[in-house]
């Protein structure tokens, strides 16, 4: 079995699994509990957030527990826009590629009277920071934009677009839930003010994730009940949960420089291979990438079928077409990187681990290419491509 | 539990009668790349039998089962049963489709209906 679908979720570290079992059985109290196994679990708690503080150079607390990623977009969200509500700044600016999670929430504000501005990502799928800039008006209460995009991995230029919402004294979010623990992320560096990010992306557990928030920042409760996460996220913390995550990110975070190297090589070769394949295309920039991001659009052919001959042959990835949302329309990002409609269908994303090997990256590509070949074999786009009836896109 | 039940990835991994009739004489094309399902049906019909069918197919894996099952369902029948032939038909006989998949069934039920009425105009074409 080939894994390559790891962006929608990684395989647990065994020392996240170990960490977990370990505070599961030793470690069972109630951080808020005043007796010692309760303190105990607090203490758990606490040296889980200076790990992660540390790794994207937060103080511990700068750092609240969610449930993970959406929870944390969310809340960064939310909390922004009551800031601005109360000051009358009630527009927002994001990108046309962002997570539901961002977008939905963006749509819920919309309909409470925000103005969102939707910026374009361009055909290589990145924002320009000149147009962030251009954007941004007196009445902006908060710049959200991904760190990188979950489909097609590009990554934007957040240190610049960061360093203009500093210089116009807005509010900057980037929901880094696929840069964490695969590219450098520093908040000091990088000028954010808010990032969600989630545990299972890197190798920790799922339901568990956390909310950057530069001091001062006021946090508006999404759950409400408790004093925990002083007072801005109730509900009895996920110790095992949060222990692993903070094991998880400083194990990967270790391991950063070389994991990369051995993905963006192993990347590099499948894209390589996958251009063989005629009338197909690389969704995204091709530099400005995540190491184990590689997507492609195949025309000619629809994506669910593809996933599931891949699956039959032992490749786990995923795919933007409409059939695998269980909606009629195609991946969003798809379409905001002008790919139309008949071509985003055909898509195929292959998030590589850091265990590849070149043997594997191979194997998918002869596979992919088998598959390819023989859904086209018998697809009528297809045959009217090859006739003339209808001009090729790619 | 799976997404498909083993009846619909049994047609999708091993699709009866793909491909052309070149001789055909009723063919049907539905569905649009848009909403990502195309359907394209050959029959060749004698003696008011269907007596071979073919189909090409852009589309989920349902969309592949379900042409493969509707050609299996009609191949040798008088065209008078394979004009009463239904999508809910073509789903049974796959041991039923997801929810949101039966479309790829009524979508299969309108390319054997297009190209048997294909079939009908280009009969009467020749009787004028």
């Amino acid at each position: 079995m080939i894994y390559a679908d790891n962006a929608a979720t990684t395989k647990m570290s065994e020392a996240a699994i170990n960490t977990m079992l370990n505070v599961m059985k030793e470690s069972y109290g109630n951080p808020s509990s005043l007796y010692g196994i309760g303190q105990h679990a607090k203490e758990i708690l606490e040296e889980a957030r200076v790990k992660i503080a540390s790794v994207i150079g937060a103080d511990p607390g700068e750092i609240t527990f969610t449930s993970g990623g959406s929870e944390a977009d969310n809340q960064a969200i939310v909390s922004a826009a009551e800031l601005g509500r109360k000051k009358g700044k009630m527009h927002i600016i994001s990108t046309a590629i962002e997570h539901h999670a961002v977008l939905h929430t963006l749509e819920k504000l919309k309909k409470e009277g925000f103005d969102i501005t939707l910026l374009d990502v361009h055909e290589n799928g990145i924002v320009r920071p000149e147009e962030v800039e251009a954007a941004i008006r007196d009445d902006t209460c908060l710049v959200t934009i991904m760190y990188a995009n979950n489909e097609i991995g590009t990554i934007q230029p957040i240190r610049e677009i960061g360093a203009i919402c500093r210089s116009r004294n807005v509010l900057f979010h980037t929901d880094a839930v696929q840069a964490i623990a695969h590219i450098p992320v520093n908040v000091k560096d990088d000028n954010i003010d808010m990032l969600s990010s989630s545990a299972h992306k890197y190798h920790g557990p799922k339901g568990v994730g956390f909310l950057y928030a530069k001091k001062g920042i006021r946090l508006t409760n999404i759950i409400e009940g408790g004093a925990q996460e002083r007072g801005k996220r109730a509900g009895t913390e996920n110790v095992p949960g949060i222990a692993a995550m903070a094991e998880a990110l400083q194990e990967a975070d270790t391991h950063m420089a070389e994991n990369a190297a051995h993905m963006a090589a192993m990347r590099d070769k499948l894209i390589a291979g996958l251009r063989e394949i005629p009338h197909a295309a690389l969704n995204g920039d091709a530099e400005h990438r995540l190491p184990g991001n590689v997507n492609f659009c195949f025309e000619g052919i629809e994506g669910e079928s593809l996933l599931l001959l891949l699956d039959d042959k032992g490749i786990q990835a995923s795919s933007g077409s409409a059939c695998t949302s269980g909606s009629l329309d195609p991946s969003h990002v798809l379409l905001a990187i002008g790919r139309v409609h008949d071509v985003a269908h055909g898509s195929l994303r292959l998030s590589i681990g850091e265990e590849i090997t070149e043997e594997e990256v191979d194997y998918i590509i002869k596979s992919v290419k088998d598959v390819v070949g023989y859904l086209r074999s018998f697809s009528p786009v297809w045959r009217d491509l090859c006739a003339g009836k209808t001009p090729f896109i790619l | 539990m799976a997404l498909y039940s083993e009846k619909v990835m049994d047609h999708f991994r091993n699709p009866r009668n793909v491909g052309v009739i070149e001789d055909a004489n009723g063919i049907g094309e539905v569905g649009n790349a848009k909403c990502g399902d195309i359907m394209k049906m050959y029959l060749k019909i004698e003696d008011d039998i269907v007596q071979d069918v073919k189909f090409e197919t852009f589309g989920c894996g349902s969309a592949i089962a379900s042409s493969s099952m509707a050609t299996e369902l009609i191949k040798g029948k008088p065209v008078s049963e394979v004009a009463q032939l239904t999508n809910k038909a073509v789903a049974e006989a796959l041991d039923g489709l997801p929810a949101y998949k039966m479309h790829c069934s009524v979508l299969a039920e309108e390319a054997i209906q297009s190209a048997l009425a294909d079939y009908y105009s280009k009969k009467e074409a020749t009787a004028e």
